[in-house]
């Protein structure tokens, strides 16, 4: 079991690219521009909250996999963080709608 | 962190603990056992300063109209109570054990963080002393062990009470959360060779599980308390009704970590009692994968249950349905469990020793605890027996009979594996009966006191309300429940001194840990196993079981006897912790204060980065 | 006794991280570490940032939040951040191929974003105190506002003492390359205080103005 995961964890070694990370870092730029520029658009108003949720989660989504790795890494990290991430979103709803 | 980074540098030249016994050695250790040991003493010396003021709350109740004790200080006994013996007696001796057996049941020389492992002592027991410091430094807090605002609030509390609850509670708590990571990481990654997740015992699961609840629930009660010490020190207005404050919020977040917290201490319960019943019952564990399941099950449901504690405050039927449907579901695997341990016990050819009479009477105790829980579930019949004493009976049920038993039972089982010495079986018997008549005529009368309307909480009542029989009962059942405590703490000093010398596996046991002598060595293991069995020392005892062949091949290929490298002691973790020790009383006394003690812990921080691992090489048997 | 002897002078690494090379799950212990740290991070602030929804608009009095979001000038700090994000993650590259002087470059330019962040984060705060007269007594949101940005600030400042400690290494040339992991679960914490901002900046600043 141990050997099989060392394995993996080895042949993932493959980080991501300087190239990668520059696109990364233009995409968010890009990104935050579009989140600013929107809340300035009259027709987006009736579905504004959704999508800045949207473009705000492609961000953290970018972040996590990219500078962070996660997408190279072992999935146990992204087991985790994605426990922790999905719990808090979930009671952080439930008690803002209780509460509301 | 970047150990090593700087060779030859200041840090590295610093003196290094060099003392292997005496006073400095147990200061600075970074060995699991002894930590665990520490643990131990520590948290059964402040068990019995909550159990003291159990006896004084019981005595001032034990009659109507009496005025033993003051109604201020009877509101610091009970919230006293209740703080000490959560966090710094159940939590801390269920550390004690998860200290020193984690490692060895998993198979590993020490945990993944030696030294963060010293600084959760070192932070519990900073927590603890600053708590309990305010006994004389102006009073304890009397706002219970919730801290509800506005009642926790300057305005309605003033002095320094309430302060020193909160800043007692984060210092241990970051005690807590940081051995919930170090148990993680320990037992996914730490494993011996072949102890793969599901050959583990069942105790390092429920100590896995209930890590992960450590470490999702104390960043909730952290924000809850700091908020509230916020508006204490600093005059911010989270719960300033008069500022449009909404009160429940800090009620949603104490009890997001609240409920979870009932899991940490009885998840640890379940698993030692899984551990004591094979053992004495000559079987394997019945049903181990589903008892598995129903551990994760048990944490995964336990962090949606948090509001069946508010049904009354108002949050509307559909809420309501929703939290009682959920705590509801919760009754399911702990069934499970319970028909587990059972079937465990069926046919098996049981020995009534000390251990497995208090892991019984956890089976009969729980069941009461957990039964109680699902009429208080049930959001209807929760608001006629909220805030009575039905529900002090149900969770001492649960508290005592669940946790408090199966740490006992851990104490006669694990105690002579952890001290060298066997406990005296005798005396074991005695306290077990005593506790067990004790605790019933203790909180048995407290569920019918609750039916029949006696609140909690208060410091006296009128005569003639029909509640003198029962209190008097429950008094006289806490008193008996000393006594036993008192023979208890009698076997364990004459027995460390003058008990018969454990062998390495008294009880016939099933586990790695017998296969080592008694106490551990400082390596633990001399060549570290190679696993192939869920019950590793049962079938090398008995290779003529079915698998017998594949284990006596494993046990061939158990690890090099080899020279091995343990960290050494470290200061830093000390440092730390007394650097945060004193910052708390900064923040109450003088800010400069404050500051040195931040500043003398970021120096410790640097040191512990930078002073390297202090690493000793042992040769295995060259100690004996 | 006699057996055991003080190897204080071992070869560092072998001993150091003789524990990273043979773990159950394959993965070193420090960096599985820091990943159940930031999940558990995840809920300090989700907690907060609970707090922040159910109490932004309960104030008695003004100034509530629709008045005093600034747009312009906390995108620009966004960036900031975001960017130093970015020389992070070329830092830990360079930390992997073992260019230790590189890594420090990065480092640095990494600190100088955090510092960045920080200047115009605190002039805001200057600015909200003396021009709108909110600080965290003035009424719930303040109090919400500047402790929830108030805690994110004290991740940054952690951080960057963090990483001034490995660019010290870097640039002494002692940062080699089996440290990696130890820039590497540094960045980790790093990218976690921007995602974190990445949502305040949505839910604090951006949902505010626009009127959600």
């Amino acid at each position: 079991m141990g050997e099989r995961a060392m394995d993996r964890a080895h042949a993932g070694h493959a980080h991501a690219g300087t190239r990668e990370y520059l696109k990364v870092g233009v995409m968010l730029f890009v990104l935050t521009v579009v989140e600013v520029a929107v809340i300035y658009l009259e027709a987006l108003r009736p579905v504004l909250a959704p999508v800045l949720v949207g473009l705000s989660a492609w961000k953290f989504l970018l972040v996590a996999s990219v500078f962070m790795h996660l997408k190279y890494d072992s999935r146990v990290y992204s087991g985790f963080f994605a426990v922790g991430v999905v719990l808090a979103i979930l009671i952080a709803l439930a008690v803002t709608a209780i509460l509301a | 962190m970047a150990t090593t980074t700087l060779e030859r540098s200041f840090w590295q030249a610093l003196p290094k603990p060099r003392a292997r016994t005496g006073f400095w050695s147990w200061v600075t250790t970074v060995d699991h056992k002894r930590i665990g040991i520490l643990y131990f003493w520590t948290a059964l010396a402040f068990f019995l300063i909550g159990g003291v003021e159990a006896l004084l709350i019981r005595l001032q109740l034990a009659r109507p109209e009496q005025d033993l004790v003051a109604p201020d200080l009877f509101n610091q006994l009970f919230t006293m109570h209740a703080t000490t013996m959560i966090f710094l007696a159940i939590m801390p001796l269920t550390a004690a054990f998860f200290n020193y057996f984690i490692p060895l049941l998993v198979g590993a020389r020490d945990v993944a963080f030696p030294k963060l492992n010293a600084l959760s002592y070192w932070m519990f027991l900073a927590g603890g002393i600053f708590l309990n410091s305010s006994w004389v430094l102006g009073g304890p807090s009397d706002a219970g062990w919730f801290g509800y605002p506005n009642y926790s609030l300057s305005e309605f509390n003033p002095g320094l009470g309430v302060d020193f609850w909160i800043i007692g509670l984060l210092l241990a708590g970051i005690g807590t959360l940081v051995s919930g990571f170090n148990f993680i990481v320990t037992i996914l990654n730490m494993r011996a060779p072949g102890m793969s997740l599901m050959r583990m015992p069942m105790f390092a699961w429920a100590t896995l599980v209930t890590s992960f609840l450590i470490v999702f629930s104390f960043p909730v009660i952290t924000v809850a308390l700091l908020l509230l010490l916020f508006d204490r020190v600093f005059g911010t207005v989270f719960f300033d009704v008069f500022s449009g404050a909404d009160l429940t919020l800090y009620h949603h977040l104490f009890w997001v970590f609240g409920h979870p917290e009932v899991y940490i201490i009885v998840l640890p319960a379940m698993g030692i009692v899984s551990e004591v019943l094979p053992v004495f019952s000559r079987k394997p564990l019945f049903g181990y994968s589903v008892m598995v399941f129903s551990t994760m099950l048990i944490g995964f449901v336990g962090f949606g249950v948090w509001s069946h504690h508010l049904f009354t405050v108002g949050m509307g039927p559909v809420v309501n349905t929703i939290f009682s449907l959920a705590t509801m579901i919760i009754a399911v695997p702990t069934g499970i469990k319970m028909f587990n341990w059972i079937g465990t016990l069926f046919g098996g050819r049981l020995r009534f020793t000390a251990a497995m009479l208090y892991s019984l009477g956890f089976l009969a105790l729980f069941l009461i605890g957990g039964l109680t829980g699902v009429m208080l579930s049930a959001a209807p019949s929760n608001t006629q027996i909220h805030h009575t004493y039905f529900v002090v009976g149900h969770f001492h049920y649960v508290m005592i009979g669940g946790a408090l038993f199966s740490l006992m039972s851990a104490l006669h089982y694990w105690g002579p594996k952890m001290f060298g010495r066997m406990l005296d079986e005798r005396l074991g018997k005695v306290a077990f009966w005593t506790l067990f008549v004790g605790f019933n005529l203790t909180f048995f009368p407290m569920n019918i006191l609750g039916v029949m309307g006696m609140p909690r909480r208060i410091y006296t009542y009128s005569a003639g309300m029909g509640w003198d029989g029962l209190n008097a009962t429950s008094t006289l059942g806490a008193l008996i429940m000393a006594v036993s405590i008192l023979i208890t703490l009698y076997n364990l000093v004459t027995s460390l001194r003058n008990g018969e010398r454990a062998p390495a596996d008294p009880w016939d046991g099933r586990t790695l840990e017998w296969a080592i002598p008694s106490p551990a060595p400082e390596y633990n293991f001399a060549r570290l196993p190679n696993v192939s069995s869920r019950d590793e020392l049962w079938v090398r005892k008995h290779p003529q079981l079915a698998e017998g062949a594949a284990v006596a091949a494993s046990a061939e290929s158990d690890g090099p006897a080899e020279p091995i490298a343990m960290p050494g002691g470290s200061y830093m973790p000390l440092l730390v912790s007394l650097g945060l020790f004193i910052a708390g009383y900064g923040l109450l006394y003088s800010m400069p204060v404050f500051v040195g003690g931040i500043v003398l812990s970021l120096l410790g921080l640097i040191g512990w980065g930078f002073e390297g691992d202090n690493m000793r090489i042992i040769q295995p048997g060259g100690e004996q | 006794m006699s057996h055991s002897s003080h190897a204080a002078s071992m070869p560092a690494g072998a001993a150091a991280h003789g524990h990273e090379h043979h773990t159950s799950l394959g993965i070193p212990n420090h960096k599985l570490a820091t990943w159940l740290f930031i999940a558990s991070e995840s809920m300090f602030f989700a907690a907060l940032i609970t707090t922040y929804m159910v109490f932004r608009y309960r104030s008695v009095v003004g100034p509530h939040p629709d008045e005093v979001v600034n747009i312009p000038l906390t995108t620009v700090s966004t960036f900031i951040l975001l960017m130093s994000s970015l020389t992070m993650a070329l830092g830990v590259s360079a930390a992997q191929r073992g260019e230790s002087k590189a890594v420090g470059r990065f480092l640095l330019f990494t600190i100088l974003g955090g510092i960045g962040f920080l200047v115009i984060q605190f002039y805001e705060w200057w600015h909200l105190a003396h021009h709108y007269g909110l600080t965290w007594n003035t009424n719930i949101f303040g109090s919400i506002f500047y402790i929830l940005t108030g805690f994110h600030k004290a991740h940054v400042i952690f951080g960057m003492i963090w990483l001034a400690v490995l660019a010290v290494s870097a640039f002494r040339g002692t940062l080699r390359r089996e440290h990696a992991v130890h820039v590497d679960v540094a960045g980790l914490y790093w990218h976690f205080v921007d995602v974190v901002w990445i949502v305040i900046f949505t839910v604090v600043f951006l949902l505010t103005e626009a009127g959600v």
